[in-house]
């Protein structure tokens, strides 16, 4: 479904990503690794498109197409959506204006806000005075609406307090789904996604199938996600510098 | 003749040179005084089309449905007047005049004749207008809606309005300001006084709609006693050559309350310069300014002003720009003067292009760049302006969609 290869991105003259290869199969939960400051977000963001994000080298496809230079817009059409960690204020869009204008009739925004107790939200502006879980949940919420086939969701589990990490876990878990149980149809039917951790607690909810480490704006290597975040935890990101310096 | 009329004749010749404080200086000369009789309209429904659709463009419905009353002001005629609500009194200026003794101590006790040549020009001219009172106690559920239209070309047109709110009343007005179709070039000269009584609101909304060659020259002062409320909603979103507008509004009763939003669109060719001003003469008063403006090639000043006298006094003042091309200009010029110790003034000014992290935003949610910029330009003029009509409501929709799409 994605593709990533030798991808060389820079930002204002520096360079934050170089050699970057990674996948994501369809149906795949594909889960980022990595240090504060790796690149991690400028993957994410270079993948949806974001103009700030330069791309030197390599090349990005999905389902195949080259979508490189597309611009973001193109991109989302063809079934990517984000969750970025700081999303700006809206000032003046109302949140239900613009699940309404996603939509595109055809989901019920209404519905979609009651899923995630945020119907009261929905006459506010987007962003505005949102706390962490309510922009985590307005975000899901505005992508339920938009219902991509990739999912990139940046640290969805950062500034939310620890109950409503349940609720937001559950509701990823959910749109991942798309109410398949079994793992061997979750391929064939559920949507695919790139989910970057620092800590792991979303691993509590969903399904990750492969794991990514990025170090100093490369991936390192790549493994069973539970297993390497049980080795990140024992031994941090400078063992996986030293594993890569190694080879 | 009484004294103090002579007096006041006397002022406004000594004025009629005088140029204005702000604004381009238009030379009276150049125009014709419009005329002062029109033909009478009886019904606003047989107007032809054209005209029924210049005047729902500024918020006048000629079904006149939902309306309280109807006032039409065609060059320097009155040539409508018609009443729903038994409840209010609306007139012209000079038959209230004829009709109340007592207004001769409202007129011109606001707004000084020799403030500038226009000031000076429409007291001479012995300009009329619309007078709307709305007496003690009395509430309008609908609006009041009023037009004052450029009717002949190159002509210059004054207007001398004059509202009482009335002890514990409210009212609503509309005000649409506008050209008949042909009229590209003139001069619109508009006197408004208001006085709103202790606990009375008046609410007041102004749209203005005119043609490319128009020069457009407000003068207009609020007198607001205890208790009592005045708002306003100002919006001119079509090109006009110049206008250049100063409302003052004085808060002379303890806790009086003003809001004026402007909402205004400056195309290429034209320079808008609006400015609001509250004065707080009275403990425990309140104001607010906000200015949303956008540039699509014009000129824009916003100024806004508060001058706090009185204990307790809190204002706001709130001005945002947003360039749209970089032929125009946005000046935000706030001033902010407190002369007593316990007040609270404030005031915030942005002026910049779109955030392209917001066009992105939305951009990412599939929507095109056009659609992202029209929604968040929309977002951005969206002052939460209330009892505008739905055919108005619309039609600044377009215009603000299409103005951030012709950028």
């Amino acid at each position: 479904m994605l593709k990533i290869e030798n991808l060389r991105v820079e930002v204002n003259g520096k360079t934050l990503l170089h050699d970057v290869n990674l996948e994501v199969g369809k149906g795949y939960t594909n889960v980022l690794f990595g240090p504060n400051g790796a690149g991690k977000s400028a993957l994410m963001r270079t993948i949806m498109g974001f103009s700030e994000y330069k791309i030197l080298e390599g090349r990005i496809l999905f389902n195949g197409e080259d979508i490189t230079h597309l611009p973001v817009d193109e991109r989302a059409r063809r079934g990517l959506g984000i969750m970025t960690q700081r999303p700006p204020n809206m000032s003046g869009i109302k949140l239900g204006d613009l699940v309404r204008t996603v939509a595109k009739g055809e989901k019920d925004p209404e519905a979609l806000a009651e899923n995630l107790d945020m119907q009261r939200f929905l006459n506010r502006d987007v962003n505005v005075g949102f706390s962490g879980g309510e922009i985590k949940r307005s975000e899901l919420l505005q992508l339920a609406a938009q219902n991509p086939s990739l999912y990139l969701l940046d640290e969805p589990e950062s500034g939310v307090d620890l109950v409503s990490i349940g609720h937001v876990g559950t509701k990823i878990k959910e749109l991942l789904n798309q109410g398949v149980e079994c793992p061997g149809e979750r391929c064939k039917k559920g949507k695919s996604a790139l989910i970057i951790t620092h800590t792991g607690q979303i691993l509590d909810y969903v399904q990750a199938d492969r794991g990514y480490i990025l170090c100093n704006g490369t991936v390192m290597c790549s493994g069973n996600p539970l297993e390497m975040l049980e080795e990140i935890k024992k031994k941090g990101y400078e063992e996986c510098v030293r594993c890569k310096l190694m080879r | 003749m009484q004294a103090d009329e002579i007096n006041l004749k006397k002022k406004a010749e000594s004025a009629i040179g005088k140029k204005a404080a702000f604004g381009e200086d238009f030379e009276l000369e150049k125009f014709e005084e419009a005329s002062k009789v029109s033909e009478p309209i009886e019904n606003m429904k047989e107007l032809d089309e054209e005209s029924q659709r210049t005047l729902l463009k500024v918020g006048v419905l000629p079904s006149e449905e939902g309306r309280a009353g109807t006032l039409l002001m065609k060059d320097n005629a009155i040539s409508h007047t018609s009443q729903k609500d038994k409840n209010i009194e609306l007139m012209s200026t000079k038959k209230a005049m004829e009709t109340h003794e007592w207004l001769k101590d409202y007129a011109w006790k606001l707004v000084a004749v020799d403030t500038d040549k226009y000031t000076a020009k429409s007291y001479l001219e012995d300009a009329d207008g619309y007078f709307i009172r709305a007496p003690a106690g009395k509430k309008t559920v609908f609006p009041v809606q009023t037009c004052l239209m450029l009717g002949s070309k190159n002509v210059s047109q004054t207007v001398h309005n004059i509202v009482v709110v009335e002890e514990d009343a409210r009212l609503d007005i509309i005000t649409g300001c506008t050209t008949q179709k042909g009229v590209e070039e003139g001069l619109h000269l508009g006197i408004s006084e208001m006085y709103v009584k202790k606990g009375a609101t008046l609410n007041f909304t102004m749209i203005h709609n005119w043609a490319e060659n128009i020069g457009v020259r407000p003068r207009t002062v609020v007198h607001v006693e205890e208790g009592g409320t005045f708002i306003s909603n100002y919006i001119c979103l079509k090109p006009v050559r110049s206008v250049q507008s100063f409302p003052t509004v004085r808060l002379e009763g303890k806790g009086a309350v003003t809001r004026l939003n402007t909402i205004a669109i400056a195309h290429p060719g034209s320079e808008l310069d609006l400015g609001s001003r509250a004065i707080f003469n009275a403990p425990g008063t309140r104001a607010e300014l906000i200015s949303r403006t956008i540039t699509t090639g014009g000129k824009i000043i916003a100024r806004g002003e508060m001058i706090g006298n009185a204990v307790g006094a809190k204002g706001h003042l709130e001005c945002r720009g947003l360039i749209l091309s970089d032929k125009g200009s946005q000046r935000a010029i706030p001033i902010l003067e407190a002369n007593v110790a316990d007040i609270e003034l404030t005031h915030e000014a942005a002026v910049g292009k779109i955030a392209q992290d917001q066009v992105e935003y939305l951009m990412a949610r599939g929507l095109t760049e056009d659609e992202a910029v029209g929604m968040i330009v929309r977002g951005f003029l969206d002052v939460g302006i209330k009892g505008i009509p739905e055919e108005l409501r619309s039609e600044i929709e377009d215009t603000i969609t299409q103005t951030a799409l012709g950028m």
